[in-house]
């Protein structure tokens, strides 16, 4: 029997309210990787902060042991003095401060409070080889991408002599390439280091591939520990404890009624705004069917949300240049109110960013982008505004108090409904949807995705931009293959496969 | 109950501060021996911060678009001020010319800045700083440094009362008195009509007995003021422009298409954009108005001095910025309405009016309204994370 690094005994987690965490055990073998899933809100994120003393001892019941000894964490410089170090979803990075400046940042290489440079960046240099990075250390944190910035928490994490490490969905925000990097990466430093780790995630293929153990959390309870020894742990079997029942079919079915091209761009240009010397779309033409849904694959930067945006009232671009053909009529929309008056719809790829007045409740986010059609003579009616709310909040399920709760309050499913209730109100042709189930849970994911074959079944063209090729796969009539701002491919349903499409790509880049 | 108790959480932030308002008033009613309420010092507390209220109306604007504010106001006051004099006094203008150039030129001076903030994109702070320097030194320059007085007409706008038509000269102004009531008549049927409204579109209402609470509690309020007022020397004409412009912005901020985009633009701007709102213009917008509020409350303060100097409107700026603070307004911008702003620059005017009545000194007066509004916001960072964590 292998030894236990953390046990969790009995957790139990009140909010005002709510019982977040009730009676919660975890054991995680030393030297495993052990990773939690479970629905949004179900309290994995919860349980970490628990452990790494965001929530100090005594505000929650229960008793956490490391290494066979109590904790009792009041805050989160104490769990990492015993070497259990947090790298959280959003990344605590300082953007303006260097790779190596970065990975000491709260740990400087200092004596007397001065700080020793050499030692700094020799030390720097060798986290930055080991996690496979390769970048100067002195390379500020925001010219490198996402993938690399959590790198380079990695390497912070490192620098910390780390025993236990946790990571909240580390690869959320990460292309497939940039995953894979990061995946082998853990594997390597749990085999080599020795490191136990935690992993948060909702990308299941990647749990099965790099996890020994998996428990799953639903609703505030530990449901199970499936042992990779002992046990199936295939995606479906997560799946059924995730939600407590057979999920059938990840994607609801479909006969699609394709009619005529109602909307098509042709020859679409578009230079960097940052550097107008730079295209970042080079003559892109596609066009979109009534009643379809479109899909537009890629890896990140390829351009897909910049083509979204330029084509939605140059909401982003310098120089654009292309024509766009709406049910066969030009249009030149100059900004959104006139993109969104021409039948066109964006729904952003950042809800709590860009989607959203997180401050604000319901009722105002939804009618937010057609006050005129409730509003005579500039004067808003809040009855007849009331009345449209309820409408989409029943119509689409919104998992809330009321039309008046604030959006910030809800979870990521409702929100996102509440963003497509605000593209809906406006009565669009032409829908784009980029990255539409983006940290969503699986139950919503399905629901979200019967809302958009329910918008193509009443006839309107559906472009969905996402970097997941299952979901891609799952949902769209068509695909197109975006990569370095060009179109590389287009191909049927029934030709498309995550093969293919990383083929397209592949071939592109030759 | 649970309606009743997030509704109450909802606006509790507004009550806490009307609480506030009211509970300093009754601590320095008891602290000046009665003097506070008196009718003469209740009609005074009104002609004293009838210009710093004024300009708390376009800050709040200012600061709803994402916690902008605007540091030129003072000078700007002044800047219309002395144009006023030279409008009336050196070019020899009747007064009602004067006012509307007066006011032609705030808007000016307001739209000047919304420019280089809107369009140039520079930080309001910086813009505004500049428009501080700028328009004192304008008004340095038509003044020549010196006091100019003013036509006599200019005081009655800050100081008159309206005509008493109906009264006999008994010592009570009857009219006040008469238009107390009608606003509450009007007042009634107003909501009223809203509440069948909804009750006809099936949402929820308050209950008919709290409602009638409500309702009975506030025309008294109302009806019992204007005959205060009566008592002194009637109803401040000043009153009625501030009335109106807390009606009209009040209405702008809550119930128009502009006033949304104003608030979603605070609350998220990048959302906002992508919502097709245009920020630009609301923002370019935002400051044209401060800059003609700043000159209403430029012409009201030049009235009541009845001259025009280079150091009036001094620290109005600050004034008006701290009123908007303590009323609830949010220093990112999306929250906080017109009542607030009001609220909270009546309890900034009753810490004055009443610490002078009690003949504290002026650098005590200051200590403890820097405290006061420290206290504001503090309260109301403790009890936003409190609600974050309740979630």
């Amino acid at each position: 029997m292998a030894e236990h690094i953390l046990e969790m005994r009995e957790i139990t987690k009140l909010f005002p309210g709510v019982k977040a965490l009730d009676r919660v055990n975890l054991e995680v073998t030393k030297g495993e990787i052990h990773a939690l899933v479970g629905e949004n809100g179900a309290g994995k994120s919860t349980l970490m902060s628990v452990l790494s003393g965001i929530y100090p001892y005594g505000s929650y019941e229960g008793e956490i042991h490391f290494e066979g000894q109590l904790c009792t964490f009041r805050d989160i410089k104490e769990s990492e003095r015993k070497g259990i170090v947090i790298i959280h979803q959003e990344l605590a990075l300082s953007p303006y401060m260097s790779i190596a400046e970065n990975i000491f940042l709260g740990n400087e290489q200092a004596s007397k409070g001065i700080i020793d440079w050499n030692m700094t960046n020799e030390k720097a240099k060798a986290l930055i080889q080991l996690v496979g990075l390769k970048e100067s250390h002195t390379t500020p944190v925001k010219d490198i991408g996402v993938g690399k910035q959590q790198l380079v928490e990695i390497a912070k994490a490192l620098s910390k002599d780390v025993k236990l490490l946790i990571l909240d969905e580390p690869t959320a925000a990460l292309n497939d390439e940039d995953s894979d990097h990061l995946l082998n990466l853990l594997m390597k430093i749990n085999k080599e280091k020795g490191i136990t780790c935690i992993i948060i995630s909702h990308k299941l293929n990647e749990i099965t591939k790099i996890a020994n153990q998996i428990t799953v959390i639903r609703d505030g309870s530990c449901i199970e520990t499936l042992d990779k020894m002992q046990h199936d742990i295939s995606e479906a079997r997560i799946i059924k404890g995730m939600v407590g029942r057979d999920l059938v079919d990840r994607y609801p079915k479909r006969t699609p009624k394709i009619g005529e091209i109602t909307f098509e761009v042709n020859d679409w240009t578009v230079y960097d705004p940052m550097d107008e010397s730079r295209k970042k779309l080079d003559g892109i033409s596609f066009h979109v069917k009534k009643g379809e849904i479109l899909g537009i694959a890629g890896l990140m930067g390829s351009g897909r949300t910049e083509l979204a945006m330029s084509i939605f009232g140059r909401a982003y671009g310098k120089k654009i240049t292309g024509e766009m053909i709406k049910m066969g009529q030009k249009i030149d929309p100059k900004n959104v109110q006139q993109a969104i008056d021409y039948g066109l719809a964006y729904v952003t790829e950042d809800r709590k960013q860009a989607g959203l007045i997180l401050i604000d409740d319901i009722k105002h986010n939804i009618t937010l982008s057609n006050l005129k059609k409730i509003s005579k003579r500039f004067v808003v009616d809040e009855n007849h505004e009331k009345t449209i709310s309820e409408t989409y909040r029943t119509k689409l399920n919104i998992k809330s108090s009321s039309i008046h709760q604030q959006t910030g309050n809800l979870s990521g499913g409702n929100q996102q409904k509440v963003v497509l209730s605000k593209w809906i109100f406006t009565e669009p042709d032409v829908l784009i949807l980029d990255e539409p189930t983006r940290g969503i849970d699986v139950g919503a994911k399905y629901e979200i995705y019967s809302i958009i074959q329910q918008m193509a079944n009443d006839g309107k063209s559906i472009v969905v931009i996402s970097s997941e090729l299952p979901e891609i796969l799952g949902i769209c009539d068509r695909v197109y293959v975006m990569n370095e701002g060009k179109i590389v491919g287009e191909m049927d349903r029934t030709l498309a496969s995550q093969e293919n499409i990383m083929a397209c790509i592949l071939k592109s880049m030759h | 109950m649970e309606r009743l108790k997030t509704g109450f959480k909802n606006n509790m932030k507004q009550y806490a501060m009307l609480i506030a308002l009211v509970f300093i008033m009754i601590m320095f009613q008891i602290l000046t021996n009665g003097i506070l309420l008196k009718p003469i010092n209740v009609s005074r507390l009104i002609y004293q911060n009838s210009y710093v209220l004024i300009l708390a109306i376009g800050m709040l604007l200012c600061i709803l678009t994402g916690g902008n504010i605007d540091l030129s106001v003072g000078s700007i006051v002044a800047f219309v001020s002395a144009l006023s004099a030279l409008f009336s006094v050196t070019f020899g203008l009747p007064v009602w010319l004067s006012i509307i150039l007066g006011l032609l030129s705030g808007l000016l001076a307001g739209m000047w800045q919304g420019f280089w903030i809107a369009y140039v994109k520079i930080p309001p702070f910086i813009v505004t700083l500049a428009g501080m320097l700028l328009f004192r030194g304008i008004n340095n320059i038509i003044l020549n440094g010196k006091t100019v007085l003013l036509p006599e007409l200019y005081t009655k706008i800050s100081s008159g009362v309206v005509p008493d038509v109906i009264g006999d000269g008994s010592g009570i102004h009857v009219t006040t008195v008469v238009i107390g009531v009608l606003s509450v008549m009007v007042y009634l049927f107003l909501s009223h009509r809203s509440r069948k409204e909804k009750i006809k579109f099936g949402f929820e209402v308050e209950t008919k007995g709290a409602y009638i609470a409500k309702q009975f509690v506030l025309s008294f309020v109302v009806i019992l003021f204007a005959y205060w007022l009566s008592l002194a020397n009637g109803l401040p004409i000043i009153l009625v422009i501030l009335g109106a412009l807390i009606i009209f912005y009040s209405f702008l901020t809550q119930k128009t298409v502009v006033g949304r985009h104003i608030y979603a633009m605070g609350g998220n701007r990048k959302a906002a954009e992508l919502s097709g709102i245009k920020t630009k213009k609301i923002l370019f917008g935002v400051y044209a108005n401060m800059g003609l509020l700043a000159a209403v409350a430029g012409i009201v303060f030049a009235g009541r001095l009845n001259s025009a100097s280079p150091t009036a409107g001094d620290g109005f700026e600050l004034d008006a910025i701290a009123a908007c603070f303590i009323g609830g307004a949010s220093a990112t911008g999306g929250i906080g309405t017109v009542m607030g702003a009001i609220i909270g620059g009546f309890i900034m005017g009753i810490l004055n009016n009443g610490m002078s009545i009690m003949g504290i000194s002026v650098f005590w007066q200051q200590i403890v309204k820097g405290l006061v509004l420290l206290l504001a916001v503090a309260f109301d960072v403790y009890s936003k994370s409190k609600a974050k964590t309740a979630s």
